[in-house]
């Protein structure tokens, strides 16, 4: 596959694994789950999350655009702490930049834990970051042009579940 | 030598391309004027972050980009 991504090393000293991929290239969220979950022998719970382009309204495709020096850095630090957050067996975040028509799948977390609410709350971490703390910007390719989204207040209000 | 501008989002399609090399090194003096008024405006409001070489700069005003860096300009992110 052409896409460009690489895996960051799990830190030192701690037996989790994290990867994260930053794409230009369709991927199959099914084909990933699978390594995933055999590399993880002994976990008690596995969540994960895939987040699609929607078919809806009037929309033709979606761009995400990144930018390198900041988005990728900025992914492996929030899922290092994720792991260490919710205490992780392993973590895997894939993420698509680029174009992507309805269908496509953007975005994929999966976490596993020795119980299944630090699966399940790691992924729901993970993804409102991703969502409203990430340097991703995004448009819309509709009938009459491109549309830049603007962020939206609940992305703040999300997020402001993880403040301590 | 020179500093790379690098517009993110919708600050593209303001400056007309994603890059653009100007005359360093540079202040935010400088940078105000290299950018002209349009943009000027947006990288003066608060919702605009700058990053020099990948690190945001927390105060936009004491910026201080030497020649062969990168300022990015980053507006608001809308979600993954």
């Amino acid at each position: 596959m052409a896409a460009r991504s690489r895996c960051s090393h799990p830190f030192p000293g701690a037996d989790i694994a994290i990867h994260v991929h930053l794409v230009d290239q369709p991927f199959n969220p099914g084909a990933l789950l699978g390594p995933f979950t055999n590399a993880h022998p002994g976990y008690g719970g596995l969540a994960s999350f895939i987040g699609a382009v929607r078919a809806d309204d009037d929309v033709r495709a979606l761009e995400l655009l990144h930018y390198e020096k900041m988005t990728r850095p900025g992914m492996e630090a929030r899922a290092e702490e994720a792991a260490h957050r919710f205490e992780l067996l392993g973590l895997l975040v894939m993420h698509r930049h680029g174009v992507m028509e309805p269908g496509e799948p953007i975005v994929m977390v999966a976490a596993c834990a020795q119980h299944r609410r630090g699966a399940i709350a790691a992924v729901d971490y993970c993804m409102d970051h991703l969502k409203s703390d990430s340097w991703f910007w995004k448009r819309e390719l509709r009938g009459d042009g491109w549309h830049w989204i603007e962020p939206r207040e609940q992305d703040h209000s999300d997020l402001a579940r993880w403040s301590k | 030598m020179a500093v790379k501008l690098v517009f993110l989002g919708k600050l593209a399609d303001l400056a007309g391309a994603p890059e653009r090399d100007v005359a360093g090194p540079l202040d935010w003096d400088g940078l105000l004027a290299a950018l002209g008024p349009q943009l000027a405006a947006q990288v003066q409001g608060e919702k605009v972050k700058l990053a020099l070489d990948g690190a945001l700069v927390a105060d936009k005003a004491a910026l201080a980009a030497p020649d062969g860096s990168e300022i990015a300009l980053l507006p608001p992110v809308s979600g993954g």
